[in-house]
This record gives C-alpha cells, sequence and structure tokens, in this order.
C-alpha cells in the first residue's frame, strides 16, 4: 500500500494549537446529561504525531446536488421562515478550510426534529427532512438554504427550552481539527436559560452566535445569517513540507 | 501573527443519527475484503449503563503504517452506537506508524467518542493486545499510568478486537488532551 500521501501533506502543520479555554469543560453539571458521562480522570497528553495530524478526505461522493437546500427535499416546500446560512471555514492562522465536509441537522420551523426521539405535540412537516450537507469551496465558503429552526422543550429542568440552533460537523483536515458544535441565532431569549450554551466560557460564547446580514439577505425569497468557523491552526511557525519527500 | 478566536464545541445532542449516520459508516474496507477485522465495543456511562445514542469515529493507519489515499481502504469509520451502547467497524488492522520526530508507534486506531452529555468529543485509543513488543516501546502508552494502560489494549475475540469505553466509573477509559 502507498505511504503518506505526499499532495496533501504539503503545508501540514507539525502540531496544532492546543483550544485552552475554548471548548465547554466535560463535566458541567448544570447540564443534567454531563454527569455520568464526562469522565472525571485527568486526561492524558497526546503530542500529535502521524495519526494526529492526518484526517480523513472525504467529499464530494458524500454529497448529493440539492443537499445544501433543506427547503425542497422531499418533493414539496418545508413550511416556516426561509433563511441562507452561509459563511466560511477557517483555521486560526486565518486560512481557508476548502473542500472539506459540512453535515448539518435541525428541528423544524415548530421546533421538532424528525427522529424517534422527539415526541413533544409539535407536528412534523411532510417536506422537512432537517439534514444537510455541503463541500466548502477553494476558499472555504459554504451555503445552505433551510428553515430557521424553532425552540423546543426539554426535561433538563423545569419548563426547559433549547435555543433555535442548527447542529454543524466539520472534519478541515487533520483528526486533531475535528468539530462538532451547533449554531444559535443573534438575541435568543433563551440564551440566559440554556446550560448548553453557557457550558461555553463566556469570552467565547458569542462565537456561537450568527450574524444577521441584510446585504446578501435575497429580497422576497429568504433572510441570511452568517456563521464563520474556526478550527485549530498550527502551532508556531507551519512547517512547508516537500511536495516529494521520498 | 494573531490568531482567529477558535469556534467552541457543543454537544452532538440526541438526534445525532439524523445527520450523521451513513449507510457505510462502519466499512472502513468493503465486505468481503480478504483479512478484515471487526473492531467492536460497548460504550458505559459512570452508573455502568450502555450508552445508547452515542457515536464512534475511528482514524487509523493501512496495514503499512500508511494515511495514503487507497481505493478500498478509507481509514475513518463510523458507528452510532445501538440500544446496547454497541459500536462496530470493519477494517484492517493497522501497521506500526513511524513518526517525522523519529518515534515508532505501536498499531493503533484513533477513536472519537461523542453522545448526549459530552460537550466536547472524547479521544482515546485502540491497541491491539497481541501487539506487546511493539506495544512494551509505545510511546503513548508508555505515557498512560501503568495501571490504567489496559483500558486502551484490545484482545483478539471471534472476527476481530473488542474494547469498552468507559466514560466513567472504577475502569474508567483513558482519554486524551489531542
Amino acid at each position: 500500500m502507498a505511504r503518506p500521501g505526499t499532495a496533501h501533506a504539503a503545508r501540514q502543520p507539525t502540531a496544532y494549537e492546543r483550544p485552552n479555554g475554548v471548548h465547554p469543560p466535560l463535566a458541567s453539571p448544570a447540564y443534567r446529561s454531563s454527569t455520568l458521562r464526562a469522565p472525571t480522570e485527568p486526561l492524558v497528553l497526546l503530542p500529535h504525531r502521524l495519526t494526529e495530524l492526518t484526517g480523513p478526505v472525504l467529499g464530494a461522493e458524500r454529497v448529493m446536488p440539492g443537499d445544501n437546500d433543506l427547503t425542497r427535499q422531499d418533493g414539496g416546500e418545508a413550511v416556516g421562515q426561509r433563511i441562507i446560512v452561509r459563511g466560511r471555514v477557517l483555521d486560526s492562522d486565518g486560512r481557508a478550510v476548502p473542500n472539506t465536509l459540512i453535515e448539518i441537522w435541525q428541528a423544524n420551523a415548530g421546533g421538532r426534529y424528525r427522529h424517534a426521539v422527539d415526541r413533544w405535540p409539535s407536528p412534523l412537516d411532510p417536506n422537512f427532512t432537517g439534514v444537510g450537507r455541503a463541500m466548502t469551496d477553494q476558499k472555504g465558503h459554504y451555503s445552505f438554504t433551510t428553515i430557521k429552526p424553532g425552540a423546543y422543550p426539554w426535561k433538563n429542568h423545569d419548563n426547559a427550552w433549547r435555543p433555535a440552533h442548527i447542529h454543524f460537523s466539520l472534519f478541515g483536515r487533520a483528526f486533531t481539527q475535528r468539530l462538532v458544535t451547533q449554531m444559535y441565532f443573534p438575541d435568543d431569549p433563551l440564551f440566559a436559560h440554556d446550560p448548553i450554551f453557557n457550558s461555553v466560557p463566556e469570552a467565547a460564547r458569542a462565537r456561537l452566535v450568527s450574524r444577521f446580514d441584510i446585504e446578501t439577505t435575497r429580497p422576497e425569497w429568504a433572510l441570511c445569517f452568517v456563521f464563520d468557523l474556526v478550527l485549530r491552526g498550527a502551532t508556531g511557525v507551519p512547517f512547508e513540507q516537500a511536495d516529494d519527500e521520498t | 501573527m494573531r490568531k482567529l478566536p477558535l469556534t467552541p464545541s457543543q454537544t452532538i445532542g440526541p438526534f445525532l443519527h439524523m445527520g450523521l449516520v451513513w449507510s457505510d459508516g462502519p466499512d472502513v474496507v468493503p465486505d468481503g475484503t480478504p483479512s478484515a477485522v471487526w473492531l467492536r465495543g460497548t460504550v458505559f456511562d459512570g452508573a455502568g449503563e450502555p450508552v445508547g445514542d452515542g457515536l464512534v469515529e475511528t482514524w487509523q493507519a493501512d496495514p503499512d503504517g500508511g494515511f495514503g489515499h487507497h481505493q478500498r481502504f478509507r481509514s475513518f469509520g463510523r458507528s452510532a452506537t445501538d440500544d446496547a451502547g454497541e459500536w462496530a467497524v470493519r477494517t484492517l488492522k493497522p501497521g506500526a506508524v513511524e513518526s517525522a520526530d523519529g518515534t515508532t508507534q505501536a498499531p493503533h486506531v484513533n477513536l472519537s467518542v461523542f453522545a448526549r452529555g459530552l460537550l466536547d468529543r472524547v479521544v482515546t485509543r485502540i491497541y491491539f493486545a497481541d501487539e506487546v513488543d511493539a506495544n512494551t516501546v509505545d510511546p503513548v502508552l508508555s505515557a498512560v499510568p501503568e495501571h490504567r494502560r489496559g483500558t486502551l489494549v484490545a484482545p483478539a475475540i471471534g472476527d476481530g478486537y473488542r474494547l469498552d469505553i468507559h466514560l466513567q466509573g472504577e475502569a474508567e477509559t483513558v482519554f486524551f488532551d489531542v
């Protein structure tokens, strides 16, 4: 079998920065489900070697035409506020992350997921699956057309409601850059009451909130929200690998 | 240069299957591949209950220790846990991995574990119990307290290798700060 690929290994960092203070603490007691699932032993530092510096190159074959338009996936048109969600995927050095797979899933306009576990009395929309996929382009841009999701109740505490959000999953270029997160909408009155949103260190919370953008809102069609995502970049000076290392 | 601030993680939540289950997720190699093995296990919470809404992703070298592109070997596997907390991927056993820093690592598979209740993924590894000599000198295993190393080493059982993942409790799996 082939040795490590060379073309995609060019410009590969020798290590990625550590996300100190960015991610929520795994043990966040206000989020009750974390209580029995967050590890309690200290994490063991894993230096970045080949397994951490490489990552799956998935893509085009996993995305079908129309996968980035969630408003018309099942034949008819989905009900709700039509929106465009767009943005860029960058690393923390400001470099675009091109050709990377983004997977999203979300509730419908009434806050109901098309999932067997979601049983609360809000109707399903036969024309809305709530699932999308897209690849970033050469400059790291992506775009989805979807429906603004509704808030929904959950059982974390008395009268608990999740603020409207869209789940995002990204690979980047390396195992180290893998990220699953949630995008929120500006000025949601539920932010103050949501232990998942508030599990993020305060200084970093605003990065999960998309920005309304009147400039790219499509007249008489769809409101636009911009959500940029920043994955871990190189620690120190990026290492320029020769294109042919053999 | 000033760094851009990173995007924080959030939990995958209970509805992950909508967005992340692929029919070919567990197929690192296709059915019928000679010398394919199954990597399997159960994910448990701190009460010893199976985690039925988790997702395990695997990332590994090929049998020669490389990460190149192959038509019939994806290096990457993805399996949601079932109601019994079980996940499984069909793959080839990786080779030892040589790195630019001069180290040679024993054959291993990197695992990301996602679940409702986990606000960020947790990362662990699978090593192979039949690689005693390589495991003894592996730099990552050697950095793990000796009494916990066993949580990373999978015995050969049936059609492959099996390693349970304990998010908490007496047998808590070793997780890495990656």
